[in-house]
């Protein structure tokens, strides 16, 4: 099924058709975003939404590449979309239960307090 | 024909003549500590068993027409084509009349042992080193050739240096042996090089091969004259022929039997015996150099016979002069009065040592004679037993002696008639009658009769027990009648005694080996034994008989004149004065000429700087060396040393650690410990990588 007649026949109107190009943008500021709250927050778990925000930039660049080239490549656009989901969420657990260890010793989860590994 | 023996055969009885004292030697070596009384019983029950087989070979030699009874020989190390070892067992007439003598001396003397060493510290050791002994004499005898007989004449050499040395903890005694050792060794090389000429000319060391050889090869001329004079020098060594007699006297260090046994009846014999065997390879020249040193040692020794108070060195010196005697006996071909005269001089000497010796034990081992005297009615036994053999030995009439030594005389005394010049050999043989009847006499004046000039010592003599007398009985009863009635063969003619004419078969016999390849008649024709002028040979007996008879009763009278003191101690004429009145002579013969203080400075002396040379120049020159090498190496090593502490040590092995701890602390630095850095950092990385892949590559 059309992707374009599917959102026509819902009832939503469009000025300019979506184009590959609106992905990217709307991919890539969702990446600086998750960047700069890696780069600037002091909190883990800020860190950790901006990692998952990095992750979800690159998730909707594959499936927008998928989507646009036609679907070169059979499912592959959706099944690395669905690994990198699972991989997120994994991720997430692991970072979870650093983060409480990282509390017991610290009683913050500042990560700038957490520098014992200087050289 | 002794009866149990005569179901064996003679190569049985010779092989139990020579196993029986081997393995008792065995036995005894191994454990003589564990057998009671250390095994002396079974050291002389051996020696019997080969005196009975020896006794059964000489009755059966003399028996058969058959000279030689056995020449078994068997290839041993055959080399290559030409040269061969072989060894082997000769039997003939003169090794028969060898066994008996060795085997019945050595019996009597381990006999007389029993008693003379009855307390000694090592009296099993002793018994070991005498069997050794008699083992090897037996093997010399009975070898058929030149290599066995060598190995067994070192190793009689061998026993005697043990024996000599039996009482080591005196510095006299260990000189002795060592002296005798070297001195005899001096003379075993020239046997040696005479055994490497015939062995490298003829390519065997056998009897038969050599005669056959040295009969029919004429470009053998020069090396048989060398290979002869080789194989005198070795005997002069062992029968203490002048100049290498200087051993003999010292040895009589040795405990006295072992004098009687080695040094005066067997081993120093078996120079003569080996003369005798190996007559055949000597030429004219050889036998003349062999009759001038017999006949000089025979006076020379005899000369110093005179001065001495040792009543054992008196004895040697005897025997050295009655060993000459044999030795220009053979120089002048009388080979049968030669072997004669070895077999009564083995007897009666031995029975004058073990005499002695049992006057030595009565004396609690006193041996000057001058301490001795008026010992006859103490030990009445010795006494006797001493006098007999003591006539024996100056050739009174009737006795022993006086057959052997007349032969002697007259086999030289026909050299001189038949016109060969030469007469210092008969005029040395007629001198030597009288000193030695001299010298003998004046040693039994002092020993014996007069008056008695230590009382302790006298008071305490007494006869020793029957061990130590049998022995005497015997060797004295053979010193008187053994060849001397000459009833004992069939072939007696008055002109010769009966032991004699059985020896006339073992010269000719000697003869037989040597021609035994040839039909041609016998080389020598200076030998008395061979000539046949027979009215000449018994003109020289009679010359003989008289002149030797006459100047022993010279001897006896002088010596009486001299040494035999009255009821009032008081002797006719005074030996003192005469000393005095010739001081350089006394002073020359009780120095015994100097020798041994001329070999001294000649060879000790000289010998001793030359080490001591060596030694300077071992330690200048070669250690030098040796420590300027050690000192380069030490050298070469700290280069090394410090090579290694500042190349490697240094600049690689710490430099590479420095480098990678400075290289460490360099890298140390990224390592912020802060979160953020290392995202900036892998985002610079990536940002880097993407530039990198889209657009450079």
């Amino acid at each position: 099924m059309n992707f374009e007649r599917m959102i026509t026949e819902l009832g939503f109107t469009t000025t300019a058709p979506v184009g590959l190009h609106s992905y990217l943008v709307v991919a890539a500021i969702l990446f600086s975003m998750g960047l700069a709250s890696c780069l600037l927050r002091k909190n883990a778990i800020g860190i950790l939404i901006g990692i998952e925000l990095m992750l979800n930039a690159a998730v909707l660049n594959f499936m927008a590449f998928w989507r646009f080239s036609g679907g070169v490549g059979g499912g592959a656009g959706p099944m690395a979309a669905i690994v990198l989901m699972v991989m997120a969420a994994g991720e997430a657990a692991i970072a979870l239960a650093i983060f409480l260890n990282l509390f017991y010793n610290f009683t913050s989860v500042d990560v700038e307090q957490a520098s014992n590994l200087e050289g | 024909m002794l009866p149990l023996l005569e179901s064996m055969t003679v190569l049985q009885l010779a092989i139990t003549i020579f196993a029986s004292p081997l393995i008792a030697f065995a036995i005894l070596s191994l454990s003589h500590h564990k057998v009671p009384r250390h095994g002396d019983w079974l050291a002389i029950t051996a020696l019997f068993v080969s005196f009975i087989c020896s006794a059964e070979i000489f009755l059966r030699s003399f028996a058969s027409d058959n000279p030689v009874m056995l020449n078994l020989s068997y290839s041993w190390l055959p080399l290559s084509a030409k040269h061969s070892l072989s060894g082997g067992i000769l039997i003939d007439h003169l090794t028969a009349i060898m066994l008996v003598v060795v085997t019945l001396v050595s019996f009597l003397a381990h006999l007389f042992s029993v008693g003379y060493l009855h307390d000694d510290i090592r009296y099993g050791r002793y018994y070991c080193s005498l069997l050794l002994f008699t083992t090897s004499m037996l093997g010399l005898v009975l070898a058929n050739n030149l290599l066995y007989l060598f190995i067994s004449w070192e190793l009689v050499g061998l026993s005697s240096y043990l024996l000599i040395g039996h009482w080591y903890e005196k510095k006299s005694a260990s000189n002795a042996a060592i002296k005798a050792f070297i001195t005899t060794r001096v003379g075993d090389v020239g046997m040696f090089l005479g055994l490497l000429v015939l062995y490298d000319q003829i390519g065997s060391l056998q009897y038969a091969d050599v005669f056959a050889a040295v009969h029919f090869s004429a470009d053998l001329a020069t090396w048989q004259t060398v290979a002869g004079l080789g194989l005198f020098f070795g005997a002069m060594g062992k029968s203490a022929q002048f100049p290498l007699h200087v051993w003999l006297p010292d040895a009589m260090e040795a405990p006295t039997p072992v004098s009687a046994l080695i040094h005066a009846a067997t081993m120093v014999a078996a120079g003569v015996y080996l003369c005798a065997r190996m007559l055949p390879i000597f030429d004219a020249q050889t036998l003349l150099v062999i009759a001038y040193i017999g006949a000089f040692t025979a006076v020379f020794a005899a000369t110093i016979a005179i001065v001495q108070v040792d009543i054992k060195k008196v004895l040697a010196y005897s025997t050295v002069s009655q060993l000459g005697y044999m030795i220009m006996a053979l120089g002048v071909g009388g080979y049968t009065s030669s072997i004669f005269h070895l077999t009564t001089h083995a007897f009666f000497k031995a029975g004058l040592f073990l005499s002695a010796g049992a006057v030595i034990y009565a004396a609690h081992h006193e041996q000057s004679i001058l301490k001795f005297g008026g010992l006859y009615k103490k030990i009445p036994i010795t006494a006797t037993c001493y006098l007999l053999c003591t006539l024996a030995l100056i050739g009174f009439p009737g006795f022993s002696g006086f057959w052997s030594k007349d032969a002697i005389i007259a086999d030289v005394l026909h050299y001189n008639l038949v016109g060969s010049g030469h007469y210092f050999l008969g005029f040395a043989a007629l001198v030597t009658v009288f000193l030695t009847a001299f010298y003998m006499c004046r040693q039994y004046f002092l020993t014996f009769f007069g008056q008695p000039k230590d009382e302790h010592l006298h008071s305490h003599a007494k006869d020793p027990n029957w061990t130590m007398t049998l022995p005497l009985i015997i060797l004295s009863v053979l010193a008187v009648f053994f060849a001397g009635g000459g009833h004992w063969f069939p072939e007696y003619a008055p002109k010769k005694s009966g032991f004699e004419q059985v020896l006339q078969m073992t010269a000719s016999e000697a003869n037989t080996l040597e021609l035994s390849h040839t039909p041609t008649a016998g080389k020598h024709q200076n030998s008395a034994a061979h000539s046949s002028e027979h009215g000449q040979i018994i003109d020289a007996h009679k010359l003989a008989m008289m002149l030797s008879t006459g100047l022993a009763f010279l001897g006896i009278l002088v010596a009486y004149l001299f040494y035999y003191q009255n009821s009032k101690g008081q002797t006719r004429f005074s030996a003192q004065k005469v000393a005095e009145r010739f001081p350089f002579l006394y002073r020359l013969l009780v120095n015994k000429y100097y020798l041994d203080e001329l070999y001294h400075f000649l060879f000790v002396r000289s010998l001793h700087a030359c080490a001591q040379e060596c030694q300077e120049f071992d330690r200048k020159v070669i250690d030098g060396f040796v420590n300027l090498w050690a000192k380069l190496t030490m050298m070469a090593t700290a280069l090394v040393e410090a090579c290694d502490r500042i190349v490697v040590d240094y600049y690689l092995v710490l430099g590479l650690a420095r480098s990678v701890t400075r290289a460490g602390n360099r890298a140390s630095a990224l390592q912020t410990g802060k979160i953020k850095a290392y995202f900036v950092f892998s985002m610079c990385s990536v940002l880097a990588l993407i530039i990198v892949l889209f657009f450079i590559v």
